[in-house]
């Protein structure tokens, strides 16, 4: 297989995109649709005791007012969990229930109370205005560690596990205490991965449509994985069957993992459509967005390493907490999960003892974002990595080079039981080191000195989870010999209909411009499970690989009539099936063309030639394990805490690549997200359970001017259990970047007696942290 | 989250106190307040406030807690601006002699919720003092005024 990067010009989306003729969902505009407007809790924690729609109902324009009261009497059901760590050999936990508009008590701000429809969007939002809830606060708790105590507020009065949803173990405790004890010198370290806000570009956004005369259901909406949400939507909450709701995304500016699962917003606006015989729109403006989106990370760990003055790790020990916020909500369990288990990470570490606890809060609900559970992993063990090298003065390259699993040891389990398929962690370092001219920085640290700046520097490794469920996609020949392609997979920013088309123009010889690509919507693609977690490349790219020998396998059935030879003896070559040892072919577009003509062979062997394909990851079949290497270095003005990220490299094994500049684009896009977390973002809630970064004044993304130029290199060493030997690559800058990031800094300040930093390492913080650090030395 | 200040108002006690629970003079010192209306254990009203960006009407009450003529005065009360958002919580007021008068401190804990906490809650100390300090120079003016109005 080729790099498609090699002969494209741009992508075969952009030109949609840049002409501004994409379509999303606010652009849809169905005729008598009408506007949604949310009524939100104000309180983190409170009895819901009464709620007066009179007033609303009486404004101008004004539709419907709708409570959990009619939540209940129409029979709508609650959302679980999409699933809970058990499915994954973890403990039962406690799943919560929640009702899409809150019944009787809030959990969190931005809890849903009520929604209001009115004929336009200012004349709905006024209304909900005027809908007063009787609120009866109760006590709040927001910090995860607090929570769990004897006295704190409860959130769920049938847990029997007060807020603890449940703990998750992985290692071996023994074993890890023997180490420990005859390692010569262990370090320890306090670390926080704050709440972060996916803040995707196009806010979630959904329009509900109740036909009537069909007694069906359509939904609009800013999905990642279109038949999750059917699924979700019809077994759980309107309790109907899945035929009857048709879920259509068409294109999504952004997810991140924010849109892989519903919200209670893709439900209501259907029920909503059915209240008032229309169809009912809702599109997050931004403060709702900060408000009522699930959020990533929000995790805290005191972990340790224990290991020996020649630099070889015996073992890690860690204890974390993961705030939930009010629910088990939607894949909240994967970043629960690889926190923990990708803690091992690139090295060869003999013994681990890793638990977190899973515990309810009175914030708003964490899934999954960008990395989901892979980023704290890797920065718990990047920072132990580095302050074990700190403490024994040893270069932090080389501690990690003599701790690297060797390539001769794959396929290689972990103390936490991946089993890595490939991977040369070695060369990898050293490729980095070269790339990053890491010999050469005695140069640079002194000229920093020079001008009274400190530099730092950082060398991280990271591993990612790549591939999970399975997947099917299916390629149609059209009656004139033009092809579409019906992806069981979710592109939203990640170029699928390029990579997958250039895929299949080649193998089949087909020109890309008579292949259509179809995706996100439920009734034209059979099943699908959407795009996440880097596992479109792998589970897309292996299914329809599958999908065309399939195709091709039927073709056959037809030539072997017209070319009158045994099926067996045919071969497909450069686009023509030909009899082996032959000059006889026939080209598979004039093969697929007699699929459809309304008399001769296809009357036997059935009209049309399509073929489908399925893939399978974790569960039950391997995922792939893409890893890579950061280098990074800084410098900082201890006057002013200002920051410059003078160089960034990265290297990322991809396995097999099947388009250079598109996962360069993706390697760019994670080190921006995984940077907002380093140096930016924080959701913070005030001690009542109050958002108090309800705005981009005080939610901080980064911006043009924070971002270093970043080196990309890939390095390809094949993954030896997928038949294209990919690996996935969407998640991979996000996973690094935070601990390479905060690692040079501390590098940087070290010396200066600063030894500890908690993200988002802003100005303020470093300044601070520098000057508090100046005060004890004065003393 | 907790707001504390001092200030002189430049008159003996006992007038300043008489101002303080005078609510003419309240309406006319206090930033933005279109009514104040009294009872016997304290105040209904409603003020217009602006907290960087959130711009709303609060309505509230404020009851007196505890009244010590010419020393103390001990508020609770609570404010709804709708979806603005809402301010709860307590002060304690107390009046000292000084060299220009009376210095007047207060401390107050306050629970600010919805759009308020949201979009202004960095900017609930500075626009609280800014608050405290217009209200006393307008207590100052009107006392002031009273005077030469006497004279």
């Amino acid at each position: 297989m080729k790099d498609s990067a090699d002969t494209f010009s741009g992508r075969l989306e952009d030109r949609r995109f840049l002409t501004g003729a994409g379509r999303y969902i606010d652009d849809i505009v169905l005729g008598r649709q009408c506007y949604m407007a949310l009524v939100l809790s104000p309180y983190a924690h409170a009895t819901i005791d009464a709620i007066d729609i009179e007033d609303a109902m009486a404004m101008p324009g004004v539709l419907e007012v709708l409570t959990g009261k009619e939540v209940e009497a129409d029979g709508l059901g609650p959302v679980p969990p999409f699933f809970m760590p058990k499915l994954w050999g973890g403990p039962d936990g406690y799943g919560t229930l929640r009702p899409i508009l809150a019944i009787d008590k809030v959990r969190c701000v931005g809890d849903r109370v009520a929604i209001v429809m009115a004929e336009t969007k200012d004349q709905a939002r006024l209304a909900a205005e005027a809908v007063v809830v009787d609120y009866n606060m109760l006590p709040v708790v927001t910090d995860a560690r607090a929570a769990l105590a004897e006295n704190a507020p409860r959130l769920w009065d049938d847990c029997e596990t007060g807020n603890l949803s449940c703990k998750i173990e992985m290692g071996d405790k023994a074993k890890t205490a023997a180490a420990f004890d005859k390692a010569e010198v262990t370090v320890r370290c306090h670390l926080k991965s704050p709440r972060v806000a996916p803040t995707s570009l196009e806010p979630r956004g959904c329009i509900g449509d109740y036909d009537s005369a069909e007694d069906r259901y359509t939904l609009y909406t800013s999905s990642q994985d279109p038949h999750g949400f059917r699924s979700v939507i019809a077994r759980n909450v309107l309790k109907i069957a899945e035929s009857r709701i048709r879920v259509v995304s068409p294109d999504v500016g952004g997810g991140f993992g924010l849109k892989a699962h519903m919200h209670p917003e893709d439900a209501l606006v259907l029920w909503a459509s059915r209240r008032v015989g229309r169809p009912v729109k809702w599109i997050a403006t931004r403060s709702e967005a900060l408000l009522t989106d699930t959020q990533g990370r929000g995790q805290e760990v005191e972990a340790e390493i224990a290991f020996n003055r020649d630099g070889k790790v015996l073992a890690v020990r860690a204890t974390a907490w993961h705030n939930l916020g009010a629910y088990f909500w939607g894949t909240a369990t994967p970043p629960i999960f690889f926190s923990l288990q990708l803690v091992p990470n690139i090295y060869d570490i003999g013994a681990v003892d890793l638990t977190t606890h899973a515990v309810f809060t009175n914030i708003a609900p964490m899934s999954v974002y960008r990395g989901a559970g892979r980023p704290e992993a890797t920065f718990l063990i990047e920072r132990l990595m580095d302050e074990a090298a700190a403490a024994i003065g040893m270069d932090a390259a080389t501690f990690r080079e003599i701790n690297a699993i060797r390539p001769e040891a794959m396929p290689y389990t972990t103390a936490t039981n991946m089993v890595y398929d490939s991977g040369d962690f070695g060369a990898m370092i050293a490729q980095c080191k070269a790339s990053a001219d890491w010999d050469g920085y005695a140069a640079r640290i002194a000229a920093s000195e020079a001008r009274g700046r400190l530099r730092g520097r950082s060398l991280i490794s990271y591993i990612e989870i790549a591939g999970v469920m399975n997947e099917r996609m299916e390629i149609k020949f059209e009656p004139d010999g033009t092809l579409t392609i019906l992806a069981g997979t979710h592109s939203h920013g990640q170029g699928h209909a390029t990579v997958f088309s250039q895929m299949v123009a080649d193998w089949l010889s087909v020109p890309v411009e008579n292949i259509r690509y179809v995706q996100g919507d439920t009734d034209k693609v059979l099943i699908g499970r959407g795009t996440f977690a880097a596992r479109s490349s792998m589970l897309g790219g292996t299914a329809l690989l599958k999908a065309k020998d399939a195709l091709i396998d039927r073709a056959k059935d037809m030539a072997a009539i017209i070319l009158e030879a045994d099926k067996d003896t045919l071969d497909f070559e450069e686009g023509l099936l030909k009899v082996r040892g032959t000059n006889k072919a026939l080209p598979l577009i004039e093969t697929a063309k007699l699929f459809y003509l309304p008399a001769g062979p296809a009357n036997a062997l059935g009209i049309g030639l399509t073929g489908a394909g399925t893939s399978a990851g974790k569960p039950g079949a391997a995922p792939n394990y893409p890893n890579g290497c950061m280098v990074c270095e800084v410098e900082v003005n201890s006057e002013t805490g200002a920051l410059i990220i003078d160089r960034f490299v990265a290297l990322d094994d991809a396995g097999r690549i099947l388009n250079s500049t598109i996962c360069e684009g993706q390697i760019h896009g994670g080190i921006a997200q995984g940077l907002g977390q380093a140096l930016l973002e924080e959701v913070t809630y005030d001690e009542d359970g109050q958002l108090t970064s309800g705005s981009f004044m005080d939610y901080c993304l980064p911006r043009a001017e924070h971002m270093p130029q970043i080196t990309s290199e890939l390095l390809e060493v094949p993954c030896a259990t997928n038949p294209l030997g990919v690996k996935g690559i969407g998640e991979s800058g996000a996973i690094g970047a935070p601990a390479a990031i905060v690692n040079a800094i501390l590098d940087a300040v070290r010396p200066r007696g600063v030894g500890a930093l908690n993200m988002p390492v802003t100005q303020a913080r470093l300044w601070a942290a520098l000057r508090a650090a100046e005060e004890k030395d004065y003393r | 989250m907790e707001l504390e200040g001092a200030f002189t108002v430049d008159r003996p006690r006992d007038e300043v106190w008489a101002a303080l629970n005078d609510a003419e003079v309240l309406r006319a010192a206090i930033p933005g307040c279109q009514t104040l209306i009294a009872d016997t254990d304290g105040y209904d009203a409603t003020v217009q406030l602006k907290i960087g960006p959130v711009k709303a009407k609060f309505s509230g009450r404020v009851a007196i807690a505890e009244a010590v003529p010419g020393e103390k005065l001990v508020l609770s009360g609570e404010g709804n601006g709708g979806v603005a958002g809402f301010a709860k919580g307590s002060a304690t007021v107390l009046l000292a002699d000084n060299e220009g008068g009376t210095e007047v401190s207060y401390k107050a804990e306050v629970t600010i919720g919805g759009k308020l906490a949201q979009l202004g809650s960095r900017l609930i100390a500075s626009t609280s003092r800014k608050l405290a300090a217009q209200f006393f120079d307008s207590l100052n003016e009107t006392l002031a005024q009273r005077e030469e109005h006497v004279q």
